[in-house]
């Protein structure tokens, strides 16, 4: 129990902090403009740091997971995404993972019955309720990005209007959002409700999740409840586009906490097992050719070794080789 | 059966009564906190003192896993540190995958062992887990700063003794990898565990053993030269008996067109000789200029369980043997990690191989392309493409006393991705094939349960449990179908499957695919048939049956 609150109450008391601030010691500088530039900062070069320090470090040797017929006899068909032989393949494999979790959707389920009997069964809602997760954050993330220029473009206006199409409240209310809240909710709860899940998860596991869920929350509650002035929120983008460091208008300390929760996401981000967003592009078993007959790869640290030569093998059964008729190098 | 080994009732009583995470049941611990301890049946023996020292290998000594004291060298936690960095650095795969796994769960019942067990420890996550924690507390990141948060572990001697147990009750067979989203294969986090833990001596003496025996005569058994070619001699005279047609194999012989290589199980251990005399056959059908190498007479290579170096020296005899024969190209028997060894690694480390000819088949002029680098084709690529061009005289009713099902092997499957070429060929040569249900073959092929080095008599039950899926799947297809005859391209599954199947479906028997072959070739000068390669009686060939064509 204690892994699932510790992170509540980090996320709450995380959310204190902007709020006090603001509201209290009227610190809207520190929190508009000093500390978003900061976090920035540090998820960038953060980011480039974690990747940069993965692919500096070689790959020595081929060792795909083949999940598909490999490429062999011209009759045999191969499996090009799941035993890639081109580049193209693979580049097909791998986006397939990151664009429609192609190995989740694998995913089976197993049960010990009575006999002893194992049986599977289909289990794919780690797929869809991963799949719903990622798919609303990005479109959340993308909706957002209006904020930053001064006339979003087309792309932006269609994004909002698919988004709310289900036109029903003022304003128009935003299926991601609720999307990606069930999404989160499943996340928790199948942590907690599965015995597997609940012994493999660790604090790290709940923290980002109760973090996310803190920010859409603290973003729902501006657009629906507490409103919000937007104009000066458009002005603090638009100035962070020109790097601008002047002071943010008046805008609710609600505001600050979703905008310091966020800050807190992206400092988080490089050193925590979000990282796996760049992860998934340069996973070797995945980005891998199944090739490694027909070309060469390298190792860039293999060094040559002694091992027992066929004379030397020879030198200590000659004798009985001869005996036995087997042909010898030397008499 | 094993002393080692319970009685299969106490075992099916322990499945369904002890509580386990598979069934949901388990008391709110964390993880690390969860109970494990040695006992009979659950380790294999450690290398014997003199084994270690033939291969140079650090700390020998005469310790077992039930000991209070390991024996361990001073400053063994720097030496574990040490080798863990200078791996990070090396390989971008464990540095990867320590990083980011999500701990979706995804993996987690996806491991024969963590099935057969319910150890939480044995979910693949968990496995990779009790590495990562000693991870984040050695090499400092936002989490060590919030210690406790992301459950970091100091390295001290439980968590040694968790690393020897759990790393070597995995196989490395990739099942896991899978599954997961993030392509992290947990068995290149056992490989690097297992590498690190010889240098502190925790080891296996069914692995090291054949290291050093495979270093020395050349192959895992330790037999000379003189021996080998007298044991295949005795199987051509088996072969004479039960068919008439008296094959000629060579051994050493320069000049010879191709070098053969397949793993000793096949010349030495029951049932593997008969899928040997499969090969012999066949090469003598279609006229093969080929010969044996008794220095090179191993295709297996145990030293991939132990370090890259050793994976690679017992390696190089391969190319070194070809070499000095002049061959075109080798030619690789059934076997699982032969396969993979030679697939993934051989050529980065053992290459190039220019001395040798892009690999043709002499029969059919078919060029085998995807073996254009490393020269050496797998034997069912090579047979598959003699039956599609018609070369071979075949009589699959000869194979009528069986009913078969195929077991992909986790090497040649998950680590070279060959799945049709024995499919093919099977069902050339046997009119009854029937398949697994579909979780359990293919890329999702279970593991035998005694692959990588832990085929051990004393690891008899772990082997039992981690055996289970892969059984009960075969359950599945003898109750459905009547089969009786599991089928395996492997040298390792033909050795472990058998004991596996006894325990848990008596009456089913294991094959290996040239085996079947073997008994379907109609030869040139053969006598009338009436017995398989095992000395069976084969289905309507009795003797004074007149229905042979
Ligand atoms: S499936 Fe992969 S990412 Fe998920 S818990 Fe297992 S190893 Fe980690
Ligand atoms: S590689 Fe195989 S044995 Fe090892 S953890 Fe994965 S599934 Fe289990």
């Amino acid at each position: 129990m204690k892994k699932i609150l510790m992170p509540v109450a980090a996320v709450a008391l995380l959310a204190l902090i902007p709020y006090v601030g603001v509201e209290y010691a009227g610190l809207s500088y520190l929190f508009g403009v000093v500390i978003p530039y900061s976090a920035t900062l540090v998820l960038v070069a953060g980011f480039l740091f974690r990747m940069v320090d993965w692919l500096r470090r070689p790959v020595p040797f081929t060792i795909v997971s083949t999940t598909g017929q490999e490429k062999s006899l011209d009759w045999i068909r191969q499996d090009k995404i799941e035993s890639p032989s081109k580049p193209w393949h693979a580049a097909v494999r791998v986006l397939s993972e990151v664009l429609l979790f192609r190995s989740l959707f694998r995913n089976n389920r197993a049960e010990l019955r009575k006999g002893p009997d194992l049986a599977y069964g289909s289990h794919k809602w780690l797929w869809l309720g991963g799949l719903v997760f990622h798919w609303s954050l990005l479109v959340i993330v993308l909706r957002h990005s209006r904020f930053f220029f001064l006339e979003p473009g087309p792309f932006f206006q269609f994004l909002e209007q698919a988004d709310s199409f289900l036109d029903v409240t003022v304003p128009a209310f935003f299926m991601t959002d609720a999307l990606v809240l069930a999404a989160l909710s499943f996340l928790v709860l199948r942590r907690i409700g599965d015995a597997k899940m609940r012994l493999l998860s660790l604090q790290t596991d709940y923290f980002p999740l109760f973090l996310i869920t803190g920010i859409v929350v603290a973003g729902i509650a501006m657009r629906y409840f507490a409103k919000i002035d937007v104009m000066p929120v458009k002005d603090l983008a638009l100035g962070y586009m020109k790097f601008s460091f002047s002071a943010p208008g008046d805008i609710g300390s609600l505001f600050y906490v979703h905008l310091f929760l966020i800050c807190v996401l992206a400092v988080y981000f490089p050193f925590s097992k979000l990282v796996h967003m760049g992860a998934i592009f340069i996973s070797p078993t995945r980005v891998q050719l199944n090739n490694s007959r027909e070309k060469r790869h390298k190792n860039p640290w293999n060094k040559p070794i002694k091992f027992r030569t066929y004379a030397e093998y020879e030198d200590e059964y000659r004798e009985k080789m001869k005996k036995a008729n087997i042909p010898v190098e030397k008499e | 059966m094993s002393k080692y080994l319970p009685k299969q009732s106490e075992l099916v009583k322990e499945f369904e009564e002890k509580p386990s995470v598979l069934k949901g049941d388990y008391e709110g611990r964390e993880w690390w906190e969860m109970p494990f301890e040695f006992r009979e049946g659950n380790f294999c023996f450690p290398a014997k003192p003199e084994v270690i020292k033939d291969l140079g290998f650090p700390n020998p000594r005469k310790w077992q896993p039930t000991d209070d004291d390991w024996k361990l060298p001073d400053g063994w936690q720097k030496i574990l540190k040490d080798a863990m960095k200078e791996r990070l650095k090396k390989y971008r795969s464990l540095k990867l995958y320590l990083d980011s796994c999500v701990r979706c769960g995804a993996c987690a019942d996806k491991c024969h062992f963590f099935l057969g067990t319910g150890d939480p420890k044995n979910m693949p996550v968990l496995r990779a887990e009790l590495v990562r924690s000693v991870y984040r507390n050695d090499f400092p990141m936002v989490e060590k700063i919030l210690k406790g948060f992301a459950g970091a572990r100091k390295l001290d001697e439980k968590v040694l003794r968790e690393w020897y147990m759990y790393f070597y009750q995995c196989t490395e067979c990739r099942r896991c990898s899978v599954f997961c989203p993030m392509g992290i294969d947990t068995a290149e986090i056992t490989i690097m565990v297992r590498e690190i833990l010889q240098l502190v001596g925790l080891n296996n003496n069914w692995i090291l053993a054949p290291v050093s025996n495979c270093n020395r005569t050349g192959n895992h058994l330790g037999i000379e030269p003189h021996t080998f070619v007298q044991n295949i001699e005795s199987l051509v005279d088996d072969i004479e008996d039960v068919t008439g047609v008296k094959v000629n194999p060579t051994f050493n012989r320069k000049g010879a067109e191709i070098l053969f290589i397949t793993p000793s199980g096949d010349v030495f251990g029951d049932p593997g000789v008969y899928t040997m005399m499969g090969y012999l056959l066949l090469f003598h059908h279609i006229g093969l200029d080929y010969t044996i190498s008794t220095y090179a007479s191993e295709g297996g290579n145990f030293g991939f369980f132990t370090s890259n170096d050793m994976m690679k020296k017992l390696n190089a005899k391969m190319y070194h043997e070809a070499k000095r024969l002049g061959v075109k190209w080798i030619l690789g028997g059934e076997c699982g990690h032969m396969w993979r060894v030679v697939h993934q690694y051989m050529d980065t480390m053992n290459g190039p191989a220019d001395f040798l000819e892009e690999p043709v088949s002499p029969v059919t002029g078919t060029k085998f392309t995807n073996a254009r680098a490393t020269k050496m084709v797998h034997i069912a690529e090579f047979t598959a493409d003699l039956i599609k061009n018609g070369k071979l005289r075949l009589d699959p009713k000869r194979n009528d006393h069986l009913r078969t099902t195929f077991h992909d092997s986790c090497n040649v499957a998950r680590g070279m991705g060959m799945f049709e070429e024995p499919r093919y060929i099977l069902n050339k040569v046997c009119n009854s094939f029937h398949e697994m249900p579909e979780n359990t073959i293919r890329e999702q092929t279970f593991c035998c349960g005694s692959g990588s080095g832990i085929n051990a008599e004393e690891y008899m039950e772990m082997r039992m449990k981690g055996g289970f899926p892969r059984a009960n799947a075969v359950r599945h297809v003898r109750e459905k179908h009547k089969v009786d005859s599991l089928v395996t391209i492997c040298a390792i599954d033909r050795a472990s499957l058998p004991p596996l199947m006894r325990y848990w479906n008596p009456g089913v028997s294991v094959y290996g695919l040239h085996e079947l072959v073997g008994n379907a070739l109609v030869m040139d000068g053969e006598k009338k048939r009436t017995e398989d390669l095992r000395e069976d009686p084969m289905a309507g060939f009795e003797d004074g049956e007149e229905d042979e064509d």
